[in-house]
């Protein structure tokens, strides 16, 4: 048998069941991460109509490891993955439970989040930071901001792309947040108000970078044959793919282009039997204006500049021919810092058809993309609400 | 002393002779002797090709600003010197990158250009540590 063959074998063979935030989402200085972990889990499994016993495998990303939530959840798990490379560790999680439960290694998977990132209540300090502090932070580089502020100045020389198009991105995200009551920024924006914002390291004012905000996620997945007994429309996972190529940004082969990207979305895009162009609902890692339009390049949906085009004239907007982070983004709806967990969350909801003022009619074929550190690691789904 | 950067730390031994050839001026980069391929950071096996057999050369020190940023507000609290500041990705003729500062020049996203090229100085911190930053080759003010 092929590797594309047995890969495929995996397309639909599992299902996303349950969904759920924190109980609040936002800047909470009386929840540690391991709360936001806890609401999140009991949330997701009681959107699923499972118990929180029925867990059996346990995936998450961050400082807690699987070993953690278990203990907390007072689970034994059969199954553990504690992959951390990043943001959309929660993305490439999914295709690791859709794995675990096709061969029978767990029953009910959680894909799980929880970050005080903004009120730091119940986080440890340390970090994996030993080449960076003797290369880098010598230099006032650390931070996420002063590193994609590299490949946005690169892409810009390399390009032509203009600060007006990254602020664009900030505009049309938050035409969705003003639709999502979760969303914390929901004011009108324009392309003006993200030019004439507080400058933080140029080409990034303050409004072409993401929240910072607490929050937590869960999202439960099982067999596709139980996944009709949960409470909920299942939602297949059809594709799911991941790649990881740098960690320190000069180690980038192509500073304008994510290896990592371009292999991920290839590799669950095969799994799917789909082309880039088949989606009518995206989901892209925002951390910052310029990473969507990047993340479109590097999957192959737009030609290498042409990623913000997307984001102009209303394409990705309410009402749009091909509506864009319509939770209102990193920039605009919430950014714990490990993001990953929520595109996964909006992108069920909108195919389940959940989503109210904000709901894309008729979402069939949604696409989840995330990065890690700066477009170093890479996750992809496919999720549709039909096999 | 109170410096106005954080040193470099931790130096790891594979490193020592890079920064060692800093505080002599000299920027000192490994290159892999079986395919002949300069490389950073400084690591025991070749990235291109895993090599264990890694020697050390000057680099000539001249390159091409790659992309640059202009930091109005820095995170790092150790990091005192006057914002604004160009944090810089410099790519030596060698072909290695680095992350470094641009100085020598005014700090304005309409003076500095990708791909103009830099050189090489040394900024002294310590009597142990110089740290290598770069400057433009023509144009500009020192
Ligand atoms: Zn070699």
């Amino acid at each position: 048998m092929s590797d594309l063959a047995r890969i495929r074998e995996l397309s639909n063979s599992a299902c996303i069941v349950g969904v759920d935030e924190s109980d609040e989402i936002g800047t909470l200085p009386g929840k540690s991460q391991l709360t936001l972990h806890i609401e999140a889990i009991t949330n997701a499994a009681r959107d699923a109509g499972l118990k929180v016993s029925d867990i059996d495998g346990i995936f998450t990303a961050g400082q807690h490891s699987p070993a953690t939530i278990g203990e907390a959840i007072g689970v034994v798990p059969r199954y553990v993955d504690g992959t951390t490379v990043g943001g959309c560790s929660f993305i490439i999680m999914v295709g690791h439970a859709v794995l675990a439960l096709h061969h029978g290694l767990c029953d009910v998977a959680v894909v799980c989040h929880g970050e005080s990132g903004r009120s730091g209540v119940g986080v440890s300090p340390r970090r994996d930071t030993a080449l960076s502090g003797q290369f880098e932070f010598p230099y006032g580089f650390g931070g996420a901001p002063t590193y994609f502020g590299l490949i946005t100045t690169r892409h810009m020389h390399e390009h032509g792309t203009t600060l007006e198009q990254w602020a664009q991105v900030a505009v049309s995200t938050r035409k969705w947040a003003a639709l999502n009551p979760k969303a914390r920024n929901r004011e009108p924006l324009t392309v003006k108000d993200v030019l004439d914002s507080r400058p933080v390291v140029w080409p990034f004012n303050i409004l072409n970078i993401c929240l910072v905000t607490d929050a937590g996620g869960a999202v439960l997945l099982t067999r596709a044959d139980r996944a009709k007994d949960c409470a909920k429309k299942p939602i297949y996972v059809r594709g799911a793919g991941e790649g990881s190529e740098h960690v320190m940004l000069t180690q980038m082969r192509n500073l304008t282009f994510s290896e990592a990207t371009r292999l991920s979305g290839e590799k669950a895009f095969a799994m799917a039997g789909v082309k880039g162009t088949d989606f009518d609902h995206i989901m892209l890692y925002d951390a910052f204006t310029s990473g969507p339009p990047l993340m479109l390049e590097s999957l192959g949906i737009a030609k290498r500049g042409e990623g913000v085009h997307h984001f102009a004239e209303g394409r990705s907007t309410p009402g749009g021919k091909l509506p864009i982070n319509t939770n209102g983004g990193g920039l605009s709806y919430t950014h714990s810092g490990m993001y990953g967990i929520f595109p996964i969350i909006e992108a069920t909801r909108q195919l389940r058809g959940e989503c109210g003022a904000r709901q894309v009619p008729k979402a069939k074929l949604s696409l989840v993309n995330g990065m890690g550190g700066m477009l170093s690691a890479a996750g992809t789904l496919v999720l549709s609400n039909e096999r | 002393m109170d410096l106005e950067r954080p040193l470099p730390n931790p130096i790891t031994p594979e490193s020592r002779p890079y920064w060692e050839g800093a505080r002599a001026g000299k920027l000192m980069i490994p290159k892999c002797r079986a395919c002949g391929k300069p490389f950073m950071y400084p690591r025991v096996a070749c990235p291109f090709c895993a090599s264990r057999d890694i020697g050390w050369v000057q680099a000539t020190g001249r390159g091409r600003l790659f992309s640059f940023e202009i930091a109005h507000q820095i995170l790092n609290k150790a990091f005192k010197v006057r914002t604004p500041v160009v944090l810089a990705m410099v790519e030596l003729e060698e072909g290695p990158r680095l992350l470094t500062n641009l100085v020598g020049i005014e700090p304005d996203p309409k003076q500095i250009r990708c791909d103009m090229p830099v050189e090489v100085c040394f900024e002294k911190l310590t009597d142990e540590v110089s740290l290598p930053m770069f400057r433009p080759v023509t144009g500009g003010t020192r």
